[in-house]
C-alpha cells in the first residue's frame, strides 16, 4: 500500500552508491523510499529529524524510473486478442516475466478483433499496480478494428470497420465499453472521426494515429482535436513524402495545439526501423519519442520454432518470422534491448535513452508525476541498470521484485 | 594566531577541510564525546536555495551526522530572542564550541556581527548593513527591495567562546579586512580583530587575501606555513584520510567524499554560527 497514514511510520530506506535519473540528468545522489514512494531526504533531516532505517549499496549503479511499455500484443506464449476463459493468468504471467527487462507499467494491447472479442477480453484486463506479483497494468491499448483498410498491416481484414454512422456510439458499441481502456489507435482519415476522437479524449483516454494513409493536414486536425500519440511511426502509415509528410510531419509540424507536442512511439529493435530512420525522428523531435516494444506472444520463447495459435512462428534471436519465411511475423526485443539499441542507434545521452522508456511514455498517459519520475513524491518503481543498462534489479513500491542471477549472490 | 596562505582558492579550502578533519578526530569523539563544530551559511533565509537546503545538500546529505545534532537558527520563530537564547543555551549545554570555522565579509564582520557589532555580544538579531545587503543582492536577482535586512546571528562574545577559532578569507576583495584584522588594533568597526585576543586562532587564506598585508607579516608566516605543512603530513601518515568540505559561500564547488568508515566513528554536534 503507498502513501497513506502508515507512510510515516514506514521504514525509510536509503539506496546509495548509485546514480540516479533526475531533472533529465544523472546524479551522484542517493535515492531515498518510504511507503513505496520516493522520498525527500531534507525534511526528513530538517523537520522529522530521522536518519535512513535501512540503506542499500548500488554498487555504483544507475538507477532509473521503471520503464513503461505502452504497445504489447503479449509475449511469452500469452496472446492479449485471444478470448479465453482466463485472459487475467495470462496478464499475469507477461507482468511478472517483463520484470527483467526493466518494465514496471504496461498497457496490455488488443490488436484487431471481433466485437464479442473485446466484450470477454476487455472486463478481464483491469488496471492493476505492480508489486511482486509483476508490473503494474495502466490500461489496455486498443489498437483498432477503426483502421485503414490499406495499412491494416497484419491486422485481420474481416475484422475492421468504421464508425461513419454512429461515431462515438459505433465505437462504444463494437467494444462493448471503455472502462479499462487507456489508449485508442485509430485512423483519422475515417469519417467522423473528430467527434470521436474528441469524446475518447474528454474521457481521459489517450487517442493515437496508426494504421492510417491520412496527410498531414488530416493527422493535424485530429491531433487539433485531442490526439496526442503516434502508433509506431513509419510503419503501417504513408512513408515521408517532402510534399505531404504525412503523420511523420508531425513531428516538426508547427499547427499543433500551443504548448502540447506530439509523442510518438518507435519499435527501436534494430529491425521495424532502420537505425538511420529513428536518427531522424529523434534528432527532429526528441521529446516526443516513445520507446514502445509492440512485442507479440513469441517474446521470450527462446530460439527455434513455436506454435502460436493458428499460427507457426520461427525465433532466431531478436527476429521472429512467419515459420518457413522470410516474413516478419512481429517484434520480440524486451524492453531493455530496445533501450540498448536505441542508445546506440542515436548516439544520445543516457538520460534521454532513460527518459524515451520512461519519463515520455508517462508524459503520455498524464501520469508523470507518479511514473516515469524519481521526483520526490513519485512511486517508488524504478530499474537498477549497469553502465551498459542491463538490468540488475528491478523495483516496484520500493519493493525488490527481481534481481539478475550474479546479484543475488 | 595563526595565518597560514596558500596558493589559491583550491589548495586553501582543502587546507582548511583538512586541518578540520585532523582537528576532530585528535579529539577522538565518541558515543560519550561529541566534537561541537561551528559552520557559516553564506546565504539569507529567504534565499530560494534555503539556508536549510543548502547545508543540505552541501554538507548533511554527505555525511551520516544524527538529525538531532545539527542546531540551526530558525529565522522564521515566533519569538526571535528566545531563538537566539535558546540557541545559546544549546551550546552551553554542549560544552561550548570545540572548533568554530568562519569567514570575513569585506568589511571585516564575522557571522553578521556588522561594524559596531559590541566585542561581547551574544546571539541576537542584528540588522544588516548596507554593504552586506548589497552583497546578498545576487542571491536575489539583483533587487535589493528583496533582500532582508535583519538576520539572526551569532554574536562575536559567542565565537569567542569557542575553544577555536579558523576563519577562511580569499579574495583580494577581502584583503583590506584582514589587513584591518590582523595588522590594525582590536576595533568594533571590524568585528574579526576581535579574534587578536583569541587564545587559538588560525587565519587560512589565498595569495590574494594577502595583498593590503605588509611584505614582512607574509615572509614571517609562510615560513611557520612550511612547519605547519611538514606537521600535517607527518599527521597524514597516521590518519590517511581525504576530506573535502565545500564551503560555498567562496563561489566554486568540490563535491564532498569522505570514506563512511570515518564518518559512523564520529558524532558531530553541529553548532551553527551564522550567515543567514
Amino acid at each position: 500500500m503507498r502513501g497513506g497514514q502508515g507512510a510515516a511510520r514506514a521504514p525509510v530506506i536509503q539506496f546509495t552508491n548509485c546514480r540516479i535519473l533526475r531533472g533529465r540528468a544523472l546524479l551522484r545522489e542517493d535515492l531515498w523510499v518510504r511507503g513505496g514512494r520516493i522520498l525527500d531526504p531534507e525534511k526528513l533531516f530538517f523537520e522529522e529529524r530521522r536518519v535512513a532505517d535501512e540503506q542499500r549499496d548500488c554498487g555504483g549503479c544507475i538507477l532509473a524510473p521503471g520503464f513503461i511499455d505502452v504497445q504489447i500484443n503479449g509475449g511469452f506464449g500469452v496472446d492479449f486478442s485471444q478470448a479465453t476463459e482466463d485472459v487475467g493468468s495470462g496478464v499475469a504471467l507477461v507482468a511478472r516475466r517483463i520484470l527483467p527487462h526493466g518494465v514496471t507499467s504496461f498497457c496490455p494491447t488488443l490488436v484487431t478483433s471481433p466485437p464479442e472479442v473485446y466484450c470477454k477480453v476487455l472486463p478481464q484486463i483491469p488496471v492493476k499496480s505492480g508489486g511482486p506479483h509483476g508490473a503494474g497494468v495502466l490500461g489496455v491499448h486498443l489498437e483498432g478494428p477503426f483502421i485503414s483498410h490499406e495499412k491494416r498491416g497484419a491486422h485481420p481484414e474481416a475484422h475492421l470497420r468504421s464508425f461513419e454512422a454512429n461515431a462515438f456510439q459505433d465505437l462504444l458499441a463494437t467494444y462493448g465499453g471503455l472502462d479499462n481502456v487507456r489508449i485508442v489507435t485509430l485512423a483519422p482519415e475515417l469519417g467522423r472521426s473528430h467527434e470521436v476522437i474528441r469524446a475518447l479524449t474528454a474521457l481521459g483516454i489517450c487517442v493515437s494515429l496508426g494504421h492510417s494513409v491520412a496527410d498531414l493536414g488530416t493527422a493535424e486536425e485530429a491531433v487539433q482535436s485531442g490526439a496526442t500519440f503516434i502508433t509506431h511511426l513509419f510503419n503501417a502509415m504513408l512513408p515521408f513524402h517532402h510534399r505531404d509528410p504525412g503523420i511523420v510531419g508531425l513531428l516538426t509540424s508547427d499547427r499543433l495545439p500551443l504548448g502540447r507536442h506530439i509523442f510518438y512511439g518507435m519499435i527501436a529493435d534494430g529491425i521495424h526501423t532502420n537505425p538511420a530512420a529513428l536518427r531522424i525522428a529523434h534528432r527532429a523531435h526528441p521529446e516526443g519519442l516513445v520507446l514502445v516494444t509492440d512485442a507479440v506472444p513469441a517474446l521470450g520463447l527462446g530460439n527455434g520454432r513455436h506454435t502460436l495459435g493458428q499460427q507457426e512462428v520461427e525465433v532466431d534471436g531478436l527476429t521472429a518470422y512467419v515459420a518457413g519465411t522470410n516474413t516478419l511475423s512481429g517484434s520480440i526485443a524486451p524492453m531493455d534491448t530496445c533501450v540498448r539499441h536505441f542508445l546506440q542507434a542515436t548516439g544520445c545521452s543516457v538520460e534521454s535513452a532513460l527518459e524515451a522508456a520512461s519519463l515520455h511514455p508517462a508524459q503520455l498517459l498524464g501520469l508523470e508525476k507518479h511514473k516515469g519520475t524519481l521526483d520526490f513524491g513519485a512511486d517508488a518503481d524504478f530499474v537498477v541498470l549497469d553502465d551498459s543498462l542491463h538490468v540488475r534489479a528491478t523495483y516496484i513500491s520500493g519493493e525488490l521484485v527481481w534481481q539478475a542471477e550474479e546479484a543475488r549472490q | 594566531m595563526r595565518l597560514v596562505i596558500l596558493d589559491n582558492y583550491d589548495l586553501a579550502s582543502e587546507w582548511a577541510a583538512k586541518y578540520i578533519c585532523n582537528r576532530i578526530i585528535q579529539f577522538r569523539p565518541g558515543q560519550d564525546r561529541y566534537f561541537t563544530l561551528g559552520l557559516p551559511t553564506g546565504l539569507p533565509r529567504n534565499h530560494p536555495e534555503s539556508y536549510h537546503s543548502y547545508m543540505w545538500n552541501n554538507f548533511f546529505k554527505h555525511i551520516d551526522i544524527d538529525p538531532n545534532n545539527a542546531h540551526i537558527l530558525d529565522g522564521n520563530a515566533t519569538d526571535l530572542q528566545a531563538e537566539c537564547d535558546a540557541f545559546e543555551k544549546k551550546i552551553k549545554e554542549a560544552g561550548g564550541i570545540d572548533l568554530f570555522v568562519g569567514g570575513i565579509g569585506p568589511d571585516g564582520h564575522i557571522a553578521f556581527n556588522e561594524p559596531g557589532s559590541s566585542l561581547v555580544s551574544r546571539t541576537r538579531v542584528k540588522t544588516l548593513a548596507m554593504d552586506t545587503i548589497l552583497a546578498n543582492a545576487k542571491y536575489f536577482d539583483g533587487d535589493l527591495s528583496k533582500v532582508p535586512t535583519m538576520a539572526l546571528t551569532v554574536g562575536v562574545g559567542t565565537v569567542m567562546d569557542a575553544r577555536e577559532v579558523m576563519i577562511l578569507i580569499t579574495g583580494a576583495h577581502k584583503a583590506f579586512a584582514l589587513y584591518k584584522a590582523i595588522e590594525e588594533g582590536v576595533n568594533h568597526m571590524w568585528t574579526v580583530s576581535a579574534f587578536q585576543q583569541h587564545p587559538r586562532t588560525i587565519f587560512v587564506c589565498d595569495e590574494d587575501a594577502t595583498l593590503e598585508l605588509r611584505v614582512k607579516t607574509v615572509k614571517y608566516f609562510k615560513g611557520e606555513l612550511t612547519g605547519l605543512v611538514r606537521m600535517l603530513k607527518s599527521l597524514r601518515n597516521y590518519f590517511p584520510l581525504e576530506l573535502y568540505i565545500f564551503l560555498k559561500r567562496f563561489r566554486t564547488s568540490a563535491s564532498v567524499r569522505m570514506p563512511p568508515s570515518i564518518w559512523r566513528k564520529m558524532d558531530l554536534q553541529y553548532c551553527s554560527g551564522l550567515y543567514i
